[in-house]
């Protein structure tokens, strides 16, 4: 359970020779009662973990189509309460973790205690919280770390190699290192300095550095893992499952498996 | 009162402010305030400053007597700190101005900002346009239909405006879209934030430099009087004008302090921008602060005639000076504010902003309960050329009075 659930699955990988793979959906983007069948097909399509996307009104660090994602949530009615709810209820069906993607406005709202009391209840394995860089942290990670939550931290091409250093120092679950300097959302090409910057993370870090952002391709997955240990894909899965393109979704993911040619 | 040091060394005004952003541009707000901290030791800078607020600016600016408007609230002597006199017509340029210097001195060639009605928007091309720096202002939809000619006179200044479709299309959707933008350019680009709102160390920068205000109005009022004012009455939005005038001012605790927040149509309706009197801790862009929001962490729209004042959130600093007792926080409807709008025009022959009509509204009240022998300063933070328009549409083209 919990950080260590997600360890597991990373070591899971490792033994196998494979990359790992998150993709990440908005919790309640068509409505909660389909979140089960949401997480049982990613798991069934070889996602390692999932990161589920809180609704939040506004997103700073996401893109036009995470943005869209979680205004149609919010316009459904969900919540962060109904969210963790509806996990409860089907947690024991998932096998696989789960981690956060929240502001912390909603989890400073629904009080830093009660909110880890409740993820640990839920089955959620870690927390990411684009808007609390590790000066902040203080506001929540003893109440994680009680409740045996992640807190998983971000890194980001403009940290400098000294601040790198600080932040994977005493990193839990994995480094997400963000690929791009901008938002969320689909890019172009993989750039040589991303690369760098993935090995230069990677060599600091004791736990697993997942590459993020911008990652949109079965190419963009297979050339991130030449120099991480995995993937997050948001923005491009939310586009698929809006188009029910889920044969895509499962070449994605296995490309991270070294499955797929091209 | 004891010494008053705020914020601690990590941005904190007590549980407040701080530095919630994406680590991406973690490394700007520390270099900034590192910039900053330099720029204040140094003795060229501060003439630089010096200059540019006397030649360019125009300060500095009069502290009016305002002998008609006194007769009229029948109570104490009402002054009129006149930042509508500046160039652009409001305070908003005297933290421009120092941020493009800053932006300069940092070797940064780009800037970006967020702008509500266009004030700061305004005032932000300008100084761009004096720096020969590259200028992008992120409006909301809305504001962008409601203001044209300020959308033109940023286009004219030199600056690309750019109309912000997410969200409500307002002022806290066209500062997401800022933050996007400044994610995404950080390397050349510096943001000039328009109030005190945002990451540390933005809410101390910003009230540094507009306690411009409350340090001349200090020095003027004392020429007149050899003493200082009894009360100083300034609106809120994000509150920086308020912040600037009472700053200089915390120490002193026989001067009592007053924000005015907008009511909008009525603090009890769901139209309303009084984020103290109505809202909530929470975080956003950047700060914690006191926010108007639902219970689960969603922000509200904020509503007020003055598209100054309509933003769901308030400074960190005010958030700790209302917790404090130090600052007393009351709020003025947007028909008592259009009454005061009209009311100075007559009065005095001054045009307020109708952000600083809700000054004006509340202080005419306050000064009849008060003595004769005592004073009241308000800060009139800006002219109210720009919303002519607005109170023309409302009074239905007809004349008034």
């Amino acid at each position: 359970m919990g950080k260590e659930r997600l360890e597991q699955a990373f070591e899971k990988c490792s033994q196998k020779g494979e990359k790992a793979f998150i993709p990440y959906i908005m919790a309640g983007d068509g409505g909660l009662d389909i979140l089960k069948q949401q997480l049982l097909f990613l798991q069934e399509a070889g996602a390692d973990a999932v990161e589920l996307g809180i609704p939040f009104s506004d997103p700073v660090a996401d893109g036009p189509v995470i943005q869209e994602a979680g205004k149609r949530a919010l316009q459904q009615g969900v919540s962060l309460r109904g969210i963790l709810e509806t996990l409860t209820s089907i947690r024991t069906e998932i096998k696989i973790p789960i981690i956060l993607m929240t502001y912390l406005n909603p989890v400073f709202t629904y009080g830093a205690g009660q909110f880890a009391a409740d993820c640990a209840a839920a089955g959620v394995d870690g927390c990411i919280i684009p808007d609390m860089p590790l000066e902040e942290e203080g506001i929540i990670s003893g109440e994680l770390k009680q409740s045996g939550i992640a807190l998983v931290r971000l890194v980001t091409l403009t940290s400098p190699a000294e601040r790198i250093k600080k932040i994977a120092d005493g990193a839990e679950g994995f480094l997400y290192a963000v690929t791009i300097k901008g938002t969320t959302g689909a890019r172009d090409h993989f750039e040589e300095e991303t690369g760098r910057f993935l090995q230069q993370v990677r060599s600091v870090s004791n736990v697993p550095v997942l590459a993020g952002f911008g990652i949109s391709t079965p190419q963009h997955v297979r050339e991130a893992g030449k120099y991480c240990d995995g993937t997050v894909v948001g923005s491009k899965i939310i586009q698929l499952l809006s188009a029910a393109a889920f044969n895509e979704i499962t070449d994605l993911i296995q490309a991270a498996k070294g499955k797929v040619l091209s | 009162m004891s010494t008053y040091v705020q914020p601690d060394q990590n941005g904190h005004f007590g549980p407040y402010g701080g530095r919630f952003v994406p680590e991406t541009l973690m490394t700007a707000v520390l270099e900034l305030e590192k910039a900053y901290d330099e720029a204040i030791q140094d003795d060229n800078f501060q003439k630089e400053m010096e200059y540019y607020l006397t030649q360019y600016i125009g300060r500095e600016n009069p502290l009016y007597y305002a002998e008609n408007l006194t007769k009229y609230a029948g109570g104490a002597k009402i002054y009129l700190k006149r930042e509508d006199l500046n160039h652009t017509g409001a305070h908003k340029i005297n933290n421009t101005i120092g941020q493009a210097l800053l932006t300069a001195r940092m070797g940064k060639k780009k800037v970006v900002a967020e702008t509500g009605a266009g004030q700061h928007g305004v005032a932000t091309a300008t100084v761009c346009a004096l720096l020969n720096l590259e200028c992008i202002i992120f409006m909301g939809k809305e504001d962008v239909a409601r203001q044209k000619l300020n959308v033109f006179r940023m286009e004219l200044l030199g600056a690309k405006v750019v109309s912000v479709d997410q969200g409500s299309g307002t002022l806290k959707d066209a500062v997401n879209e800022a933050l996007r933008y400044w994610v995404a350019n950080v390397d050349d680009t510096h943001y000039i934030m328009g109030s005190v709102l945002g990451p540390h160390p933005f809410p101390k920068i910003v009230r540094d430099f507009q306690s411009v205000i409350g340090n001349e109005t200090k020095r003027q009022f004392s020429e007149i009087t050899g003493g200082l004012p009894d009360a100083i009455v300034a609106c809120i939005g994000g509150g920086s004008n308020a912040m600037g005038m009472f700053y200089p001012f915390i120490e002193d605790s026989g001067v009592s302090l007053v924000g005015v927040e907008a009511a909008g149509s009525g603090i009890d309706t769901e139209k309303h921008a009084a984020t103290l009197t109505k809202g909530k801790k929470g975080i956003l862009h950047g700060s914690l602060m006191y926010l108007l929001q639902d219970d689960d962490g969603q922000i509200q729209e904020a509503h007020s005639i003055s598209a100054g004042l309509d933003y769901p959130g308030v400074g960190p600093e005010h958030s700790l000076l209302k917790d404090m007792g130090r600052v007393q926080y009351a709020s003025v409807t947007d028909k008592e504010a259009l009454d005061a709008f009209i009311l100075l025009s007559r009065t005095e022959g001054i045009i307020p902003a109708l952000e600083s009509s809700h000054a004006v509204a509340y202080a005419v009240g306050h000064a009849k309960e008060m003595r004769p022998e005592q004073n009241l300063v308000i800060c009139l933070s800006g002219r109210g050329d720009k919303d002519v328009e607005t109170i023309q549409k409302l009074m239905g083209g007809h004349s008034i009075g």
